[in-house]
């Protein structure tokens, strides 16, 4: 699927690269996303999951230096020109964030903070824009949206106030939806609310969505496709059954492994030894390769470049782990290594 | 509501009768008013006849009652050197003060925070830098020195604007001037701070990434945010805007209530000072009070009690 | 065998506030909570935000003060906050929590920072305290050339390492962990919890750990108790409670977990919201997201009482099961 014809694609990413203070954090960033598919990204904090779109949309701080192309449909977003961006953003391409309570302005009233986005991509005003505003609250699951359209957004709890986010950035019929650890900070079962609910919405609209997490639970209920990320650059990519079944990639193996499970046996878990490298002082070679257990010499010289695999995943990894085995064998951590 | 008002009218109350209590008893125990209006060569009896014929011969403590009660009748007491009512002494002092005070102001304000926006909007650039450079000289120089200074470029080097007085309102210029160097730099550095705050705030980039224009963002979702810190400074400038003229008057000879106060407080003209600190105080806190109600429009946390 | 510690119907109560002059409504944030922790046990206590699970932690702690209630440590009725009595027994019991950052000094060195309570305590003779520093530094998997560093110079784990040594200094016999993993990532997570179970096992202490992540608490524990608005609404085995929950709430909770590879399918997906603590629902707090409610769950509070061996529930519905099947 992911291996379509250029231009089928709505978003292409090619050779995204992001430094901040001189300090590259993303290191040539290649994806595509396909009409009304589910994009699920994944990674440790730091891994520049969610810096890859802030930066396509031109919404990190003057201070970063964007190099690359990031083609909506044919036409290049990287360097245009700021009316350019402002009409993608929330029209084309819209974004939620991670917590939802501090990412709605606190002084203006929510009706207030709907309407606006209806009259930028819309152009709806007044009653018009009051009546579409009440129909998206209804649809993203806020009851009573008539009564608490002049309410702020202290008067919501965390869960809706995300639905109210979710309900903002449909307001612009986006063609790609990116949702950026959208229930990280909400409760287990409010979480499982919000992916039932962009799951649906996803489902009614069509749009694209880009599902950003770390956490893979969440990424395997919404995604058809996951892309994993380590240290600023794509590891791995693939189908969400290829991904779970088989990781290739010792990072997404490593990933899997560390994670406690709520059924089968009780396991003692599987840690990647060491932490995330600084992005100031990357290694040479694979940024993963002082944490992996296959290291040869060769990796530590020699980045490996993300390539397309017969079974249509992607994979950047020297010695990658075998497909007939990868499923069962338990990976051997050396335990000098865990610190 | 009516009980916010209520606690806020109660609290300006005892503010006002901490700050007449004090002026009261710090005037009385910092020096004689018969010994400073009459001389040091006068007779003991004329001392005498003075202090019982203002009262001064009473205990201190039915004196403050009798000064308490006067004040309930609207009488803020008799200027003894002028022998004037004090209150009306006051009063006509008012327009020459605001005349300085009303115009430094609205310059502190039209500069001040726009140069802090700007500055907040522009940061680390040269225009940033410019700005936190200015602003600190402005608010570090005290104003006598700053006075001075202006005198001595605009009086005595140019010689273009006059350097005391109160006959045009050119005369005004140097005193206003004077006044807003400090309030400039104080609201430049403020409206800074608040607006690069508020700038990194996670709201900010939900504005920018819905498609808002930068004008939009800037105005509509980030200036309104950055307002209840700067509203705090601003409501404390407009409180002194009848105090804080002191120094600049004296320097500028201009003959406002900062000036009255200072001839009145080394004559010891007692009704007169307490009836400026009464007039002060209550500034003050009419001033902070319209701030609390500017909070509660600007911020709706404010304004209902947290319900989440 | 005496629990090591000991919680009987505890009752706190928080008056909230909303100005100096206004009335104050009260917020129940642990109501009749009754549980109790043997030597070398893991207790589990996991619940979303609002159910109270880190205010029973410091009342079991003795920082929070109970209303009702009391809890006894090793058979003895907790002494006051703030006794000399009390001090010294927060050497036998130590807290960790989520943020290390906050937990640690930024202008001492950790070495400084972990050897504190040995010096607080007086715990060996003043020369063999470093000795004990290293030691401790080792049993969590800090290198010995980072004593010297200073907290910003660690990353979050080898801070949470640090915190966690700093707590065993003093050889404690209940650990209590509230969220002490929740802000790590999932690899150094996985490094921290098996550190814990490493030290628990060889040092045979016990935890009471508390967290809203379902996963790490099943890792991690041999009991767990699930609460909801400030009460226990299931208790048992850490294996029987979430292979087969009872409880509508824990079944939710248990079901809300995303299992990596699964799609959400056939979850229970629970409606509304968690309400607002100092408005607490009448009956059972569950009622009004509660699938399987009757008309007896809007009126009347269900008792935590033992449904089956080994598991005890607060439900009208589990309860009547129960008894059917007996």
């Amino acid at each position: 699927m992911a291996m379509t014809a250029a231009t089928a694609n709505l978003v292409e990413l090619r050779n995204l690269k992001v430094a901040f203070d001189g300090v590259q954090v993303l290191h040539g960033i290649d994806l595509d996303v396909a009409r009304g598919e589910a994009l699920g990204l994944v990674g440790e904090s730091g891994c520049g999951k969610s810096v890859t779109w802030l930066a396509a949309l031109g919404l990190l701080p003057g201070k970063a230096s964007v190099t690359g192309s990031v083609r909506l449909e044919g036409r290049e977003l990287c360097g245009s020109p700021r009316s350019t961006l402002e009409q993608v953003r929330g029209g084309r391409i819209a974004m939620i964030f991670q917590d939802p309570s501090s990412s709605l302005n606190p002084v203006l009233s929510i009706g207030r903070q709907i309407t606006e986005a209806l009259a930028i991509h819309r152009g709806l005003r007044g009653e018009a824009a009051k009546t579409e505003a009440l129909r998206l609250m209804d649809m993203v699951g806020i009851p009573d949206a008539r009564r608490r359209f002049d309410l702020y957004t202290h008067e919501f709890s965390g869960g809706q106030c995300q639905r109210l986010m979710i309900a903002m950035a449909l307001a612009g019929k986006p063609d790609l939806l990116i949702a950026d650890e959208p229930t990280t900070a909400l409760d287990a079962t409010i979480q499982a609310q919000i992916l039932d609910l962009l799951i649906r919405l996803q489902a009614e609209t069509g749009m694209a969505l880009v599902f950003i997490s770390h956490d893979l639970g969440a990424v395997s209920q919404v995604c058809e496709r996951v892309c994993v990320m380590y240290a600023g650059r794509i590891v791995e990519e693939g189908s969400v059954a290829q991904l779970f079944s088989s990781p290739r990639h010792p990072y997404t193996r490593g990933l899997f492994d560390a994670i406690p499970r709520i059924d089968g046996p009780r396991k003692r878990l599987i840690p990647i030894p060491g932490t995330v490298p600084n992005p100031k002082t990357l290694p040479q070679g694979c940024a993963f390769a002082p944490r992996c257990s296959r290291t040869t010499a060769f990796c530590e010289t020699s980045p490996p470049s993300l390539l397309p695999q017969k079974d249509g995943r992607k994979l950047a990894c020297a010695h990658p782990i075998e497909l007939a085995v990868a499923g069962k064998a338990e990976r051997k951590v050396p335990e000098d290594l865990l610190q | 509501m009516i009980r916010f008002v209520l606690v806020r009218v109660m609290r300006a109350v005892i503010t006002i009768l901490a700050v007449m209590t004090f002026a009261f008893v710090v005037l009385r125990m910092s020096g004689d008013p018969a010994e400073v209006m009459l001389g040091p060569d006068v007779p003991q009896n004329v001392i005498e006849a003075f202090r019982k014929s203002w009262g001064l011969d009473q205990p201190l403590w039915i004196q403050y009652l009798a000064y308490l009660k006067s004040i309930f009748t609207g009488d803020f007491g008799v200027s003894m050197r002028d022998k004037a009512p004090a209150l009306q002494l006051v009063l006509e002092r008012v327009p020459a003060t605001l005349q300085l005070t009303v115009p430094a102001l609205i310059l502190k304000l039209l500069i001040g925070i726009p140069a802090g926006v700007y500055a907040a909007l522009h940061r680390q650039s040269f225009a940033d830098r410019g700005v936190i450079l200015l602003a600190i000289l402005g608010f570090t120089i005290p104003s006598f020195v700053m006075g001075l200074l202006l005198v001595l470029i605009f009086s005595v080097t140019l010689g273009v604007l006059p350097s005391g007085g109160q006959e045009t309102w050119v005369h005004g210029i140097l005193p206003t001037l004077t006044m807003s160097v400090g309030g400039v730099g104080i609201l430049a550095r403020f409206s800074r701070s608040a607006m690069i705050e508020v700038m990194g705030q996670p709201y900010i980039r939900t504005a920018s990434a819905k498609g808002l224009k930068w004008r939009d963002v800037v105005w509509g979702h980030a200036l309104p945010n950055a307002a209840v810190p700067i509203v705090t400074i601003v409501g404390f400038m407009v409180g002194s805007l009848i105090a804080g003229a002191v120094v600049v008057e004296s320097i500028f000879s201009w003959p406002g209530i900062g000036r009255l106060l200072i001839v009145s407080v080394s004559n010891r003209d007692l009704a007169v000072v307490q009836c400026i600190l009464l007039i002060v105080a209550a500034t003050m806190v009419v001033s902070n009070l319209v701030v609390d109600l500017l909070y509660g429009w600007l911020d709706p946390r404010l304004r209902s009690p947290a319900s989440h | 065998m005496t629990p090591l510690i000991e919680a009987k119907e505890l009752v706190r109560i928080y008056a909230l506030r909303h100005g100096p002059f206004s009335r104050p409504s009260f917020v129940r944030a642990v109501e009749d909570i009754s549980l109790s922790v043997f030597p070398g046990e893991t207790l589990g206590i996991v619940g979303e935000s609002g159910s109270g699970k880190s205010t029973l932690g410091r009342m079991l702690l003795g920082i929070d003060p109970a209303q009702g209630g009391e809890v006894r440590f090793e058979g003895q009725p907790m002494p006051r906050l703030g006794t000399p009595e009390w001090r010294a027994l927060r050497a036998k019991m130590q807290l960790v929590y989520q943020d290390p950052l906050a937990a640690l000094d930024r202008r001492q060195t950790i070495a400084t920072q972990i050897g504190e309570p040995l010096d607080i305590h007086r715990i060996g003779p003043r020369e063999s305290r470093a000795g004990r520093v290293e030691d401790l530094m080792a049993a969590v998997g800090l290198r010995p050339d980072q004593a010297g560093s200073y907290p910003h110079e660690l990353s979050g784990g080898q801070r949470q390492r640090a915190v966690i040594a700093r707590a065993l200094a003093a050889r404690p016999k209940l650990l209590v962990c509230d969220e002490p993993v929740s802000a790590l990532d999932v690899s150094i997570q996985a490094q921290v919890v098996n550190m814990l179970s490493d030290l628990q096992e060889e040092n045979g202490i016990a935890m009471i750990f508390i967290s809203h992540d379902l996963k790490v608490v099943r890792n991690l524990a041999d009991r767990v108790a699930v609460m909801y608005l400030g009460r226990i609404v299931e208790e048992a085995s850490s294996d029987v409670i979430f292979q087969s929950p009872r409880h509508p709430y824990t079944k939710a909770l248990v079901s809300s977990m995303p299992i990596p590879g699964k799609k959400l399918e056939g979850r229970v997906i629970l409606q509304g919201e968690p309400p607002n603590p100092a408005a607490r629902p009448s009956g059972c707090a569950f009622h009004p997201r509660c699938p399987v409610a009757r008309d007896i769950c809007r009126t009347s509070t269900p008792a935590l009482r033992s449904v089956e061996t080994g598991r005890t529930a607060a439900c009208h519905v589990v309860a009547d099961n129960a008894a059917i099947a007996a």
